[in-house]
């Protein structure tokens, strides 16, 4: 099965995220990127569909010439082939991320003469979060989508994915070729090993540049929300805080 | 917040390793009344301790690292905080193996455990390891691996304990308080303000790890480091290392021409690297705790810098290859212009303290440091010299310097370092007004700091011939050396030779109290008639060497003191520190307004008796004497200082002259002196061919505050009356006797296991018995080589060293221990000269 995963180049987590002056992009200055979480994993099941059933991962990017590292990144846990398709490093919208993303799928199985059986979205990118691109794509490929999954089971003309909701799952057989937006959970990504990262060095990036019109959608302004208010209360610093823990213990009702 | 202190004795600033041991020692000294705040949170605040590899490889060939590597890798031992892991720095080039064999020897000299081993004994040890791109390894049991951040945490609660330590985390520096001072030029330390309020303070110590800098700015001054990265990738897990079941089961192994080591951390491999480009941070690029993914200092990994590592890691471990990067960072640490750390008080704010650019390697040691300097006056447990603060000249302290030498020294951390390796960067930043003419010379310049002198004149090499000399066998030996510097050690010895002296630091004390105060530094008598000297040693409080300089009494109320270039600016702090503060002293620091001109030999009363009419016999200008002459030049009368001394061993001048007619006293020098054989001479001779025949000692070498004057051999008969620092421990040395003396010893065989004439270069080879044990005196002070060279009058290759008391006898035979091969040597001087030891020459 050859699988096409889109991954998105996202501010690395775990800092507090600073925003430009001018309120129109985050400031990198401190920060490390990585692939949205989403997508590790979506391409974690990728390669471990691949290494089980055979097929290739390709992995597409929309983004600045630095996503470079983060298809690097795939090919050192086993993407087979890397495409980048370039941006002036400003952030498109959602319409038009599309637009560039179809015609890169479009262009990338004209030349390998068939279609990508399964098409991997993460369910919403780790940073803008719109949950717009991969149904977006989906539908101008004429293909279908299911989001939220977290099991892909790949048959014979068809996948069954497994799409998580409250207290169980939904299950959905969907005719190949078929986009599924992918959830965290699904899997423990690998880390890449250095013989990995090694030969990701010999992956040959591939470039799409794609001309595509703006969408309708504008970005106004970024704004940090307000810090939230810590609602810590210290109940003791000495054996004396033991029965006020019992006590909060009986009231959320942990304690009988 | 309501307990916020307002006032305290001391401000700790930082804790990290450096920080938190140093409130421990200080309240081990009975300090009291201290605050520790840090701007991070406790016990990890997101500084370089907080991610560093806690290994301690406690052999290195600098004395003051090595030494206090051991001592903090005991410090971290007495915690229980520490596990004797072992280590193994592997070779994988000859030239390491001929490294490692120096890495024998520096152990031999510090007491520290090792051993040389095959590939095979290494892979016994290291089972993963490649043993066929290893040509051997330096096997050193007593490596440790230390819990830093924990360390920190019981040194702080100790100091919390019994000394009532109140620590502040999370709380940010803002502003440092200074107050002007009465003595021009200098500042004190007032307080901190921070975003918890405002603490009036005697003492702040700024412990900052790579923010150093940063706070030193806000008090007006500066600590001159530079954080920089140093990669480091933990991969696995691996199974060989899990089955240990094991923080660390396996020998550290430091792949030593990689520049990397691969260090178990339980289950995984961290593979760290000092290999990568240069990466050098300005602190104000460094993130805040919010706004870093990890900590601050953990920035994120820049993965094509270590691709290189990587394979080469795989190469010596093929498993490393399959396991996975778990985390990788860009982790910061603080690096110097010239790698040693800065500790000590600001030479420009009094009270505020620096204790930076410190590893973990040696923090608790380092701590120590700063807490006896700050409780004592000066260090008991090790001579600071190296980490001095105090050390910098204003050259030294610019960006463009730091991170020039930064850049230029990160590489060599694992590097192969000659003991007289010079700098490539930021070279010509002093130099002498003679410049033009030395460069026609042919001088090959060495640096002292900023300033560059002439260490021989390739214009000499045709007396390589009439001397017989040549190349030594081998390249270590020869490297930065030549032997023109022997040919020039012999014609001044033979005719005369010109020596520029530029570098030599210059300072002036004017003023009604200016004697008073020089008396009051010195041990020896500075108050004597005008157009004398005084040669004297400044002591610590403790009675050991601060410096050994020459003092001239040019005038009823002007003393003028000469000192090296490697100490300049440490005096300098010095006499600021101590300057008496009711106005009756003034400083000046000259240096730049003279240049001195060495002129000795057998010619030079001939020589220099062209250009003046001035009586140059011992009546005119005696011993130790100095007087204004005119010399006659091809630009007309000059007038200069003529100082009769010498520091080579023969008779003759240092001629102090105005800084722009330096060119034209050395051109008529020159002329005059054609027909007296005159050469002009490099540093070479006079910092140590000269100086080792005469047995004089150079500060920073023979001279250590560890040491004192009576030890040394510098005790003069009687004790002046007026009170100077030191005094008290000087009166009881003189009491007690040496425990240890200064000796000359000559080498008998240069003979090495490979039939190779070896030459043993400066510094630190250990002493030891015909047996080959380690002599240590009664103080525990190791017997080791302070300063080796060739004395080509005498006739042999000469060493200087301390021995116990009962063992310094001229004839006595012992071993000198060279790229682990033994040397014998005899004592041909105690006290005393090995050449001319009744010093005929100085006085003809």
């Amino acid at each position: 099965m050859n699988i096409l995963v889109c991954v998105k180049r996202v501010p690395a987590p775990g800092a507090k995220i600073n925003v430009t002056d001018d309120g129109q992009s985050v400031d990198a200055a401190h920060l490390g990127f990585t692939t949205s979480p989403h997508e590790e994993c979506a391409l974690e099941e990728a390669v471990q569909i691949a290494e089980r059933d055979g097929g290739e991962v390709t992995v597409l990017t929309l983004g600045p010439v630095e996503a470079e590292e983060q298809l690097r990144y795939a090919a050192s846990v086993g993407a087979h082939k890397i495409i980048l398709v370039p941006t002036d490093g400003s952030a498109w919208d959602p319409q038009r991320t599309a637009v560039a993303l179809t015609q890169a799928i479009e262009t990338a199985e004209a030349a390998n003469g068939s279609a990508f059986e399964l098409i991997l979205f993460g369910n919403e990118s780790a940073d803008s979060g719109g949950f717009q691109v991969g149904v977006r794509v989906a539908h101008k490929l004429g293909r279908p989508i299911v989001n939220a999954i977290k099991g892909i089971v790949p048959g014979d003309g068809s996948v069954t994915a497994n799409r998580e909701i409250d207290g169980g799952f939904e299950v959905y057989e969907v005719p190949t070729p078929a986009v599924l937006g992918v959830k965290e959970g699904i899997n423990l990504p690998r880390y890449p090993t250095m013989k990995g990262r090694l030969a990701s060095k010999k992956a040959v990036l591939e470039t799409a540049e794609i001309d595509a019109a703006a969408g309708g959608q504008t970005l106004v302004k970024l704004h940090r929300p307000p810090e939230q208010a810590s609602n810590t209360e210290i109940l003791g610093t000495d054996e004396s805080a033991a029965s006020a823990i019992v006590d909060i213990l009986e009231e959320i009702g942990v304690l009988a | 917040m309501s307990d916020f202190p307002t006032s305290a004795k001391v401000v700790v600033i930082g804790a990290g390793i450096v920080g938190n041991c140093l409130v421990g020692h200080l309240a081990r000294l009975g300090w009291t009344d201290m605050v520790l705040i840090e701007k991070g949170p406790l016990p990890n605040p997101g500084g370089s301790t907080g991610h560093a590899s806690n290994f301690i490889f406690p052999v290195d060939h600098n004395k003051e690292m090595a030494l206090l590597g051991v001592q903090s890798a005991n410090q971290y031992r007495d915690m229980n905080l520490s596990v004797d892991s072992g280590g193994i720095e592997v070779a994988r080039t000859e030239e390491r193996m001929a490294e490692l064999n120096r890495r024998m020897t520096s152990a031999k000299a510090w007491g520290v455990e090792a051993e040389l081993l095959t590939p095979a004994q290494v892979k016994e040890l290291v089972p993963f390891i490649n043993d066929e791109v290893i040509l051997g390894g330096f096997h050193c049991p007593s490596v440790s691996v230390v819990d830093s951040l924990e360390t920190g945490t019981v040194m702080r609660k100790e100091a919390q304990e019994t000394a009532g330590l109140q620590v502040f985390a999370n709380t940010e520096v803002l502003e440092m308080l200074v107050d002007d001072d009465p003595v021009p030029g200098m500042r004190r330390i007032k307080g901190v303000v921070t975003d918890k309020g405002t603490i009036e303070a005697e003492y702040v110590v700024i412990a900052c790890g790579v923010w150093s800098n940063r706070i030193a700015n806000m008090a007006g001054t500066y600590i001159p480091l530079v954080p920089a990265v140093h990669q480091m990738a933990d991969v696995g897990p691996m199974d060989v290392l899990v089955e240990t079941n094991n923080e660390i089961g396996y020998p550290i192994v430091r792949d030593m021409d990689t520049f990397c080591y691969e260090r178990q951390s339980a289950g995984s491999m961290e593979v760290g690297s000092y290999a990568h480009r240069p990466i050098l941070h300005h602190p104000d690029e460094i993130p805040s705790n919010e706004e870093a993914a990890l900590s601050p200092t953990e920035m994120p990994f820049t993965p094509d810098d270590f691709d290189q590592q990587m394979e080469e890691a795989i190469e010596l471990m093929d498993m490393l290859g399959d396991a996975e990067i778990k985390y990788a960072i860009n982790g910061l640490l603080s690096l110097t212009p010239d790698a040693m750390p800065c500790l000590g008080e600001l030479p420009d704010v009094r009270n505020l303290w620096s204790a930076a650019a410190v590893w973990v390697k040696e923090g608790p040691g380092m701590a120590q440091v700063v807490a006896e300097w700050m409780t004592y006056g000066y260090p008991r447990v090790i001579d600071p010299h190296a980490s001095d603060i105090s050390r910098f000249y204003n050259d030294e302290k610019s960006d463009e310097h730091i991170w020039a030498r930064a850049e230029e020294h990160f590489n060599k951390t694992y590097g192969i370092v000659h003991p007289s390796e010079q700098w490539e960067t930021r070279r010509g930043l002093k130099e002498s007004s003679l410049k033009a003419i030395t460069d026609g010379l042919g001088a090959e310049y060495f640096t002292a700091r900023v300033w560059e002198r002439p260490h021989w004149y390739t214009s000499n090499a045709d007396l390589l011939e009439r001397y017989g000399l040549s190349e030594r066998e081998v390249e270590w030996d020869n490297r930065w050396w030549s032997p023109i510097i022997d040919a020039e050690h012999l014609n001044l010895r033979e005719n005369a030779g010109m020596v520029d002296l530029t570098a030599f630091q210059i300072f002036d004390l004017t003023g009604p109290g200016a004697v008073a105060f020089a008396e009051y530094l010195s041990v020896n008598k500075v108050d004597k008639p005008v157009g004398t000297s005084t040669y004297t040693p400044w002591l610590t409080p403790d009675g050991g060497f601060h410096s050994d300089l020459t003092m001239l009494r040019l005038a009823e109320d002007h003393i003028r003191i000469m000192t090296g270039a490697f100490d300049g600016g440490r005096d300098e702090a010095w006499i600021m520190k101590y300057m008496p503060t009711d106005g009756s002293v003034t400083f000046a620091n000259r240096t730049e307004d003279f240049v001195t001109i060495g002129l000795w030999g057998p010619n030079a009363p001939a020589i220099l008796g062209k250009l003046t009419e001035a009586d140059l016999s011992q009546t005119g200008s005696p011993y130790g004497s100095v007087r204004t002459v005119t010399l006659a030049t091809g630009d007309g009368d000059i007038e200069v200082d003529l100082f009769r001394i010498s520091y080579v061993g023969d008779t003759g001048w240092e001629i102090y002259v105005p800084w722009d007619q330096a060119p034209s006293v050395w051109t008529a020098l020159e002329a005059a002196g054609t027909d007296h054989g005159l050469r002009p001479c490099g540093a070479g001779v006079y910092a140590v061919g000269g100086r080792i025949e005469k047995g004089y000692r150079l500060m920073g070498a023979e001279l250590e505050s560890e040491y004192n004057p009576v030890e040394a051999g510098l005790a003069r008969p009687k004790v002046k009356a007026a009170e100077f620092i030191g005094r008290e421990a000087y009166l009881a040395a003189r009491e007690a006797g040496p425990d240890a003396v200064m000796c000359t010893f000559a080498v008998e065989d240069h003979t090495d296991s490979q039939g190779r004439q070896r030459f043993i270069q400066a510094g630190n080879a250990p002493i030891v018995t015909n047996e080959g044990e380690r002599i240590l005196d009664s103080h525990g002070r190791v017997s080791v080589v302070t300063t080796a060279g060739n004395a080509p009058s005498y006739g042999k290759y000469l060493c200087l060293g301390y021995l116990p008391v009962d063992m310094a006898e001229i004839g006595n035979t012992f071993k000198v221990m060279y790229m682990n091969e033994l040397f014998p040597v005899t004592v041909v001087a105690t006290t005393g000269s090995a050449f001319d030891p009744e010093d005929t020459r100085l006085k003809s």
